[in-house]
């Protein structure tokens, strides 16, 4: 099942966190109080320059001295502190989440790792996978995710959501099946500015996965949606795409639909399945990602979950359901359901 | 003779009460099993090997089929295929052998592989309702795309892709030549690929003119003895496929005797009627991957790089390292043979204990590309001992992205598999050169049964795929997250990259 929500101000109009609780809320049908998150950009202005990397940490002692060193290695944390918290009865505080302004040494960008973003995505995949006690769940810039075990509310009001203004905002309501209900496996998933919230199952993760891994991604989080958002590092920062195209090879359309193109485009569409086979998703699955660019939604070629799309002025608003939007926005204009596979993309305005 | 004679394999006997004497027995068994003495039908039970033509044509149900009427003494280590292998070369001081794939009781991976299915939290996809895909290409795939802008805004793809071959099914017939089996078990299989969009190889034995209608679907071989290899027949193909080694015999050429040069497959192969085509063990201008990478261009220069090249290694233990190699070449695709792969005549040693099995092949290869990071340079192919569509879907699953079939072709012909396919008798019409035999099978009905095998095959592997949740042959290729093991030890479960069942 799950519930998902996405959001976006073309203008860079900020919106606090109040309402999209509210609408992530109404969807409790779509969850099972085992997890939800939040993910919000253009809430650090004042930290714009900085990797933000929210942690969950076990206790403070070993696993947060070994992320202390492994920051310090690499490059300069300008600030630190513990994300403020206020304690909710339907929620367990099992894991201590912090946060870090961080950056990268150019002193040490060489070879594969030639990036800030590659150093980052490196401290990533380290922690998540080795360092016992730590996990990033995000790292991208002038953002960050929220998330927890618990009711969409209940992990709103834990993490005070109302107090951040973000101009994007995605929210997950989960019902978790194929893995345990823990605090990394709520939604939104991250890496760098990539942030993805996703109702349904992946079929392809086995495929999906072999292929970043073989790109040096770690899929180390015990779910399937986190390699969502390396295969948008893959092909969207790597390999340069664009966001349709990226759609484009994540939900391609079927060959009886490419044989009936004109030429050029049947030779594109048919490259894009040559070459990013293994990246083609399938199952059932509604997606929203959001980006430094804006954001991205989409389903997988059958349409086997809702996903229904409003917009009103410089907003655009995606969301399983159409009541979540309306409690958003109640003068929402434009509402329709877009087709299968079709690429939702709602960019600033430069 | 102090070594006296070994009890028959099979014992034939004919229910008298039945048998309308109609001779069918006597026509129809090229080993001369039966003949007719007075008005009596005398069976010679020593020549039988099994091959159930007599069973299959006699109209009555009157004959019966023992194996193994006297046994010896039975001893688990003195089995008796030792005892008899051992009397054979006592007898004849001579290599022993053998036809089809190794016959030995080992363990099949494939029987311990378990596919998943859906159950509610993901939808089973109906492939009655629901587009299924299938389509596969063979060949180079770009490791990532550039596009450009047109100046009149346009996207526009910059990346220009390596010609690749299309299959509506990933399921292709192997390399069987003319030679070792009859033309007209080549004119059925290639009228089946044709109808069906895929293809099969032509084997090391040349083009036959009757082909040539379908030589768009066929793979013309180039192996070691280059038998009917020229411009001409390199031009032909949908694709060129260099033979290195088989699954059945790594390591060591091939052999066809002389026996089965007739007229026809000597013009194919360009050699004498008559002698037997030796091939060596080695290409004699490779003798390093260095050399194999020229040769490659060799090939692609002639035919003006318009045809994919593809590379056949027996699956050895360091298959992985080795197509490693290949996909560092200008080669488009790597076929893999494993250890059960068949063959027309194999020693008989060779046949039962060199090589690896092709489920683990497969899973090495793949994972040692994608370490790599040249897996897209180069397209898998499996082969050797795929019985079932559930192999087939066990296979892509592993990584490979098609497979060949060949023994499963044949036995769609009618071959039931009796393993003397280098005596050049077969009944079935299939193994042989003899006209009164290869006239046996009609290559219009042969198209017809091998074409609904490999039909049938792919509506089971839709029916898996929809099962499964996946309605593109691209989401099942390296999914070994739809695959469990069940009984397979630690070590084998790491390799093959696959979760217990229950895990």
């Amino acid at each position: 099942m799950c519930g998902i929500i996405g959001f976006i101000d073309r203008t860079k109009s900020r919106m606090d966190g109040s309402s999209i609780k509210a609408a992530l809320s109404l969807m409790n049908e779509r969850g099972s109080g085992d997890g939800a998150g939040y993910a919000a950009y253009g809430i650090y202005p004042e930290y714009a320059d900085y990797y933000a990397l929210h942690v969950f940490f076990d206790n403070l002692g070993e696993p947060k001295k070994k992320v202390d060193e492994l920051l310090e290695q690499w490059g300069e944390i300008v600030h630190q502190e513990e994300i403020p918290t206020t304690p909710q009865p339907g929620i367990k505080k099992v894991h201590i989440p912090w946060r870090y302004f961080f950056k990268p040494s150019e002193d040490l960008m060489a070879g594969k790792m030639a990036s800030e973003n590659d150093v980052v995505t490196y401290i990533v995949m380290e922690v998540n996978a080795n360092v016992k006690g730590a996990t990033i769940c995000s790292s991208g810039k002038n953002m960050g995710v929220f998330k927890a075990s618990g009711w969409p509310e209940d992990v709103a009001n834990f993490y005070r959501i109302e107090d951040y203004k973000g101009y994007i905002w995605l929210g997950h309501n989960r019902y978790p099946t194929n893995s345990p209900g823990w605090w990394g496996g709520a939604h939104p998933f991250n890496l760098l500015n990539w942030s993805v919230v996703h109702n349904g199952e992946i079929t392809s993760y086995g495929t999906n996965q072999r292929y970043v891994e073989g790109y040096g991604y770690k899929c180390s989080l015990f779910t399937d949606t986190e390699v969502v958002a390396y295969l948008f590092d893959l092909l969207g920062r790597q390999h340069e795409l664009s966001h349709e195209m990226i759609v484009k090879a994540l939900a391609p359309p079927f060959w009886d639909d490419i044989d009936r193109m004109p030429a050029k485009e049947a030779e594109l569409n048919k490259a894009i399945r040559l070459t990013y086979g293994s990246a083609l998703m399938n199952g059932p699955f509604a997606i929203v990602v959001g980006t430094e660019n804006g954001i991205v939604g989409f389903t997988d070629r059958i349409k086997l979950r809702p996903l229904v799309v409003g917009e009103n002025g410089n907003r655009l608003y995606i969301s399983s359901e159409e009541s979540a939007i309306r409690v958003l926005d109640p003068e929402v204009k434009n509402v329709y359901t877009p087709r299968a596979g079709e690429p939702i993309i709602g960019r600033f305005i430069e | 003779m102090t070594l006296g004679s070994v009890p028959p394999k099979f014992k034939v006997s004919i229910d008298r009460d039945q048998c309308m004497d109609c001779g069918r027995c006597i026509e129809n068994c090229s080993y001369g099993v039966y003949r007719r003495e007075g008005d009596k039908i005398l069976i010679e039970s020593r020549k039988c090997t099994g091959c159930l033509r007599c069973v299959a044509m006699c109209p009555r149900d009157a004959i019966t089929l023992t194996e193994k009427p006297i046994d010896y003494r039975s001893h688990p280590l003195w089995t008796r295929e030792v005892r008899e292998d051992i009397i054979k070369q006592a007898r004849s001081g001579k290599i022993i052998l053998s036809g089809m794939g190794n016959a030995r009781d080992l363990p099949v991976v494939y029987d311990r592989l378990l596919l998943d299915a859906c159950q509610v939290t993901n939808p089973s996809i109906d492939p009655l309702r629901e587009p299924m895909e299938l389509r596969t290409y063979i060949g180079k795939k770009p490791s990532k795309l550039k596009f450009r802008k047109t100046e009149s805004g346009d996207v526009e793809l910059e990346t220009k892709l390596a010609p690749n071959l299309k299959l509506n099914t990933p399921i292709m017939i192997g390399h069987m030549s003319f030679g070792a089996i009859s033309l007209n078990s080549q004119l059925s299989m290639a009228k089946a690929v044709t109808e069906l969009g895929t293809y099969m190889g032509t084997g090391e034995g040349g083009l036959h003119e009757a082909l040539y209608p379908y030589q768009d679907h066929m793979i013309v071989q180039v192996a070691s003895g280059r038998f009917g290899v020229n411009i001409d027949y390199l031009e032909r193909g949908a694709a060129i496929e260099i033979k290195i080694g088989q699954g059945a015999k790594p390591g060591i050429g091939g052999h066809l005797p002389g026996e089965k040069v007739s007229e026809e497959v000597s013009k194919a192969r360009m050699i004498p009627i008559g002698s037997d085509a030796i091939s060596p063990a080695p290409h004699h201008d490779i003798y390093s991957i260095e050399d194999l990478v020229q040769l490659i261009r060799s090939l692609k220069e002639a035919t003006e790089w318009k045809k994919p090249v593809f590379v056949k290694i027996a699956a050895v233990h360091n298959v992985a390292p080795i197509a490693a190699g290949i996909a560092r070449s200008s080669a488009d695709a790597v076929v893999i043979d494993g250890f059960r792969g068949g063959t027309g005549a194999a020693p008989k040693v060779f046949r039962d204990n060199v090589g690896i099995p092709i489920e683990v092949a497969i899973a090495s290869v793949d994972q040692k590309l994608r370490e790599q990071g040249v897996r897209n340079e180069i397209s898998i192919i499996a082969s050797g001992g795929i019985r079932t569509s559930a192999d087939l879907a066990k296979s892509i699953a592993l990584g490979a992205d098609a497979v060949n079939i060949g023994t499963a072709a044949l036995v769609a012909l009618g071959c039931r598999v009796c393993g003397n396919c280098y005596r050049n008798l077969c009944p079935w019409g299939i193994a042989t050169q003899r006209p009164d035999l290869v006239s046996r099978l009609d290559p219009e009905i042969g198209a017809v049964q091998v074409s609904n095998l490999i039909k049938g095959w792919t509506y089971e592997l839709s029916e898996l795929m929809g099962a499964a949740g996946i309605n593109s042959i691209e989401s099942l290729r390296g999914n070994r997250d739809r695959l469990r093991g069940y009984m397979l030890d630690e070590q084998m479960l790491k390799i093959l990259d696959v979760l217990p069942a229950g895990a």
